[in-house]
Formats: C-alpha cells, structure tokens, sequence
C-alpha cells in the first residue's frame, strides 16, 4: 500500500527545497518546477522500479525529462530519493557541481539523458522502448513533457510513430501548466482539446489533476497494465504549485525569490513554523 | 551505391543482432531482403527524420547499433539539432547514411541537393564524417562504422557509379586510400568526385604530367599523416569535392594547412593548394549532375587544364 500522506510530505519539502535552492544559487524555472513536483514524486515513490543505487541494473524502469527545464524538480526529487545526498543540492550550478539549468548526460546517477533543447525526450525513449522489445526485456520507459514543450514537431513526429509500432512500454505525461515562457500556452498554439489530440494520434489518453498524489498513483497503476498502446497521461496542474503568491503566475518562469519570499513559501508549504 | 548499401546493410544485419535499419520512408523494395532476415530490426519511421534520429540516439543507448538511412538533405539539415543533441552530444554509435550526396539528384532541383552536408557534419563534435567513392568504399565504410563508438555520417551517392577499386583495398576511417602514384601533382578527392580525379590524372598524362591520386573517403577525422607528408612533398595539391567551397573538405584540409604550418615539421609546408567545389549558390534551373558538374567546372577537362597551367607558372 502507498502512504498517500507520505508522498505529499516529500513533495512539500522537495518544493521547499526548490525554492530555497532558487534563491541561493539564482536557479530559474522555478514555476516550471514546482507544477511538476507531484508527477515526479508519484513515479518515483509509486511506479517506477529504479534502485537510486543501482538505477541502471538491467530490467529497471527508465525516466526521461523531456522538459529539461525543470531539470532542479528532478534533481531534488532524486536527492529525496536517495541517489545522492540532499546537500549537494546546495551547490547548484558550482563549477565543478554536476547541477546545471539543464542536465548533461549522466551528470548524476539516475540522469542519462541532456535535455534541455526541446522536443526530443519523447522519440529517445521511443528508442529505448524499440530496443526493449527488439531484445524482449519488460522495461517501461516515461517521458515528462510540458505543454509548452509539445509546440515542437518533433513530439508529432513521436505520437504517430509510437502507436503505429505498438510501443505500449511508453508513458508519456503532459505537464499541462497552461503556461510556456511567454504565455498561455492555449494561445500560444491551439492546444485546446489536448487529450482529444493525443487521443486521436492512437494513445490510450488519460486525464488526472496533476496535484493529486491519489489520482496520480492510481492512474500511473492503471496506464501500465494496458497492453497494444502507447499511454499519455495529461496531468492538470497549476504553474508554481504549492505556493500562493507564484501560482500560476508566469513571472515565476525566470524570477528568483527573495530570502523573505523563501521564508514565506516554506511556512506555507508547513515546513517551517512561522 | 544505394543497391551495395542496401546488401552490406543486410549482411550486417544477419551477422550482427544489435544492427537496426532505420529508414525514412524511402527504397520501396530495396530492403526487402534486409525485411526477411530480420523483421523485427527494420523500421519505416515515415517522413519524420527529426523522431527517425532521435529514437536511433535511443536504440544506440540502449546498446543496440542504428543505421539511419534517407536522402542526405534531410537526414543532416532538417534533424540537425537532434544529430547535435541526441546523437553527437551523448556520443551514441549512429550510423547516418545520406543517399543522393551532392549533386547525385541534380534532377530532383536544389530542395534534393546536398552542398552542405559535409560542412555541417564536419562541425559537429564526435561526428565522423565518411564519404564514399564507389560501391567498394560504401561497404567497406559501413562495415567499419558500425565497429566504431562514436557516431558517423556516412555520404553515399545513387547508383551505377563506376568501380574505382578492382579488389578490397584496406579500409581504415581516417585514412586515405592512394589510387594513382604520381610526382607532379597531387589530386585529393573525395566521395563520388574520386573518379572525376582519375580521368583528371589520365589526362594529365596525356601532357606528360604525373599525378598522384588518393581517395580521401574521411573527411573528419583527417589523415594529417599523409596530408603532413604531402604538404611538403608536392608542389601543388588540388582537392575535388561535390560540395561548397565554403567548409567542406577542401576547406578542411586547408585549415589543416593552416594549422600544422605552425607546429612540429608544418614550417615545411610548401604546397600550392587549388580546390575544385561547387559554388556559394543554388542551382534553381533543371539539369542532370553532368550538366551541373560542367557547369561548375567540376570536370576532369577543366580541371586537368587548370592545374596544367597553373603547374607551369609554379
């Protein structure tokens, strides 16, 4: 059984942890981050069999961040995790640290792949997934991608060809923020009706309130178990979550916040005591 | 070229189980064979090369040896970012093969040509970059690359390109092969202009003038050795290319002119270079890769003469 109240616990302090390590190290994509923490902790507390000291032993699971901007989300989440300790994080972006805006390939345990250009985390777990039944091993392979993100063809290219070759060892998730950088991502490009796209791209289209850890679990069990195709998962959720005054706010793309800011987000999120 | 692609592709395949072929929506029947003895590691990935390149990134990392192949503008140009990214940046051992190289498709007009290629290729790090002369070097090529760790672009023609080689010469990426001894001048060629540079040397001949002919099938990495050599040995030095003036294998050996003159025996650098390329343009009218290799000078007359001439003020 998953304690539900756990995981939302890590996810509090692994906001924490994002926003002070924003404002010390002066990290960006903080509202990217914070929109998918929950998606991160639910996957790799629920769903995904990677051993953090062992992550690549054969038969285990693979993560990919397509949205490499939110590379610090998934940093914190694996120091939280136990693949490496949770201080390291405090010499983000150091020379000689292996934290960076973006991930380079293997600059952790757990991080193989550099993203960061957009649009290509998709089709190299696509890849994977093709190796994976070329040599019959039950691996699955999930991709976070952000909504903003699936502007690029490129992830187009990814949705025809995974279900027209079966590839039902892939998850992908849309965090569906309803932001890119410089605006709603609805008006940016036409993503209205975005489960109805994938939907009619061949996935099996899932739709779940990104913040709730319950749904989230419960939707990464079920998506596995469906065999034939390739599973999206559209994960509702708000730009910056988990702290009022950035929440869906899309300043907090780029801003840093204060010390004050820090304080005041972690009594929020009741890790501190005010 | 294509056809020897598609049968080395297939003895590889049947020899090697990690070998995926990767292709992009075209050879309508060149792979069935390929499709026969290994169903399971052929993919049509359709008109979509940016995911074609990238899911190859991914099958190379999950230890298994991709051949991407299509026609060489859009398996370099159009996916560029994801051969940078995916596939150079991690240093993944994809094979990209780019079919109709230069002015192969001339036919096709210049959304089909490829004058670039090896430029951009060239720029990448990690990147080798292969271009072969006839069907004897694209198997030998191929069969060399797939035994590499890092990524290599390989730069094929069409077909019915005369054979240059009568038997297997030794074949090792980043060396040139010699295909003519000769004292007066020395032609470096590459990819399908080698034959070009063997009628060149027949009608230096003609004047009395020896020329040393050698297939320089990679581009990147270099054979400095011999170009080392040759710097100081021959007084003139022409590279012969089907690709742009600007950065392409003329341009990469003469940066390494440029380069070693400085270092350990480069003061020794002597050599006149000329190098024969295509223009800084497009070719927006039709025309058949002879009419367009007139037109550019990229032939063995216009070339033999140039360098005649140009050896009697030296």
């Amino acid at each position: 059984m998953i304690d539900i109240s756990l995981l939302e616990q890590k996810s509090r302090e692994i906001r924490g942890k994002l926003v002070e390590v924003s404002n010390l190290r002066h990290v960006p994509h903080l509202g990217s981050c914070l929109s998918c923490v929950d998606i991160l902790v639910s996957l790799y507390w629920s769903i995904l069999k990677i051993d953090p000291l062992d992550p690549y032993s054969k038969g285990s699971d693979s993560f990919i961040l397509s949205k490499g901007h939110g590379a610090p989300a998934l940093f914190t989440t694996l120091a939280y995790k136990g693949f490496y300790s949770v201080e390291l994080l405090n010499d983000f972006g150091e020379e000689g640290n292996p934290f960076a805006e973006h991930p380079a390939p293997n600059c952790v345990p757990g991080v193989e792949i550099a993203t960061g250009s957009l649009g290509h985390g998709l089709s190299f777990a696509l890849g994977k997934a093709l190796a994976a039944k070329i040599k019959d091993e039950p691996q699955n392979f999930f991709v976070l991608l952000g909504d903003g993100e699936i502007n690029e063809g490129s992830v187009w290219e990814a949705a025809m060809f995974a279900p027209a070759n079966h590839l039902d060892n892939v998850t992908a998730i849309v965090d569906f923020n309803k932001w890119q950088a410089t605006g709603r991502s609805c008006d940016v490009m036409s993503l209205q009706s975005i489960a109805e796209k994938w939907k009619a791209f061949g996935w099996d289209t899932y739709e779940v309130d990104g913040h709730n850890m319950h749904e989230l679990c419960e939707v990464f069990k079920k998506s596995t178990k469906s065999p034939g195709k390739p599973k999206v998962i559209i994960a509702d959720t708000i730009k910056a979550k988990g702290v009022s005054f950035m929440e869906d706010d899309n300043n907090w793309h780029y801003r840093i916040p204060t010390a004050e800011e820090v304080l005041k987000a972690k009594q929020e999120l009741g890790l501190i005591t005010s | 070229m294509r056809n020897q692609f598609a049968e080395t592709v297939t003895n590889l395949a049947q020899e090697n189980p990690d070998i995926v072929l990767l292709s992009g929506d075209i050879g309508n029947r060149l792979f069935n064979g390929y499709k026969e003895i290994a169903p399971k590691r052929f993919y049509n990935c359709g008109i979509a090369e940016a995911n074609m390149i990238t899911m190859a990134a991914g099958l190379a990392h999950s230890g298994m040896r991709p051949i991407a192949y299509t026609i060489t503008p859009f398996i370099t140009t159009r996916c560029l970012e994801q051969i940078k990214v995916d596939v150079c940046y991690h240093n993944l051992p994809v094979v990209i093969v780019g079919t109709g190289s230069g002015l192969s498709y001339a036919e096709l007009g210049a959304t089909h040509h490829s004058c670039e290629d090896i430029a951009i290729m060239r720029s990448l790090p990690n990147m080798n970059v292969v271009c072969a002369a006839d069907r004897i070097e694209v198997r030998l090529a191929l069969q060399e690359a797939v035994k590499m760790d890092s990524p290599v672009y390989i730069r094929i023609g069409k077909k019915n390109e005369p054979d240059l080689h009568h038997n297997d010469p030794v074949f090792e990426i980043g060396k040139g092969i010699v295909l003519n001894e000769g004292e007066d001048v020395c032609l470096l060629a590459t990819g399908n202009m080698v034959s070009c540079a063997l009628e060149t040397a027949k009608l230096l001949n003609q004047s009395e003038l020896t020329a040393q002919v050698v297939s320089i099938h990679t581009v990147k990495p270099l054979d400095k050795d011999l170009l080392s050599n040759y710097f100081s040995k021959y007084k003139l030095i022409a590279t012969i290319e089907e690709h742009n003036h600007i950065g392409g294998f003329g341009s990469a050996v003469a940066e390494y002119y440029v380069d070693s003159f400085l270092s350990v025996g480069g003061s020794s650098n002597s050599a006149k270079i000329m190098r024969f390329s295509t223009p800084d343009e497009y070719i927006s009218h039709v025309s058949s890769q002879e009419q367009a290799r007139q037109k550019y000078n990229l032939t063995p007359e216009y070339i033999a003469g140039k360098l005649a001439k140009t050896l009697l003020n030296l």
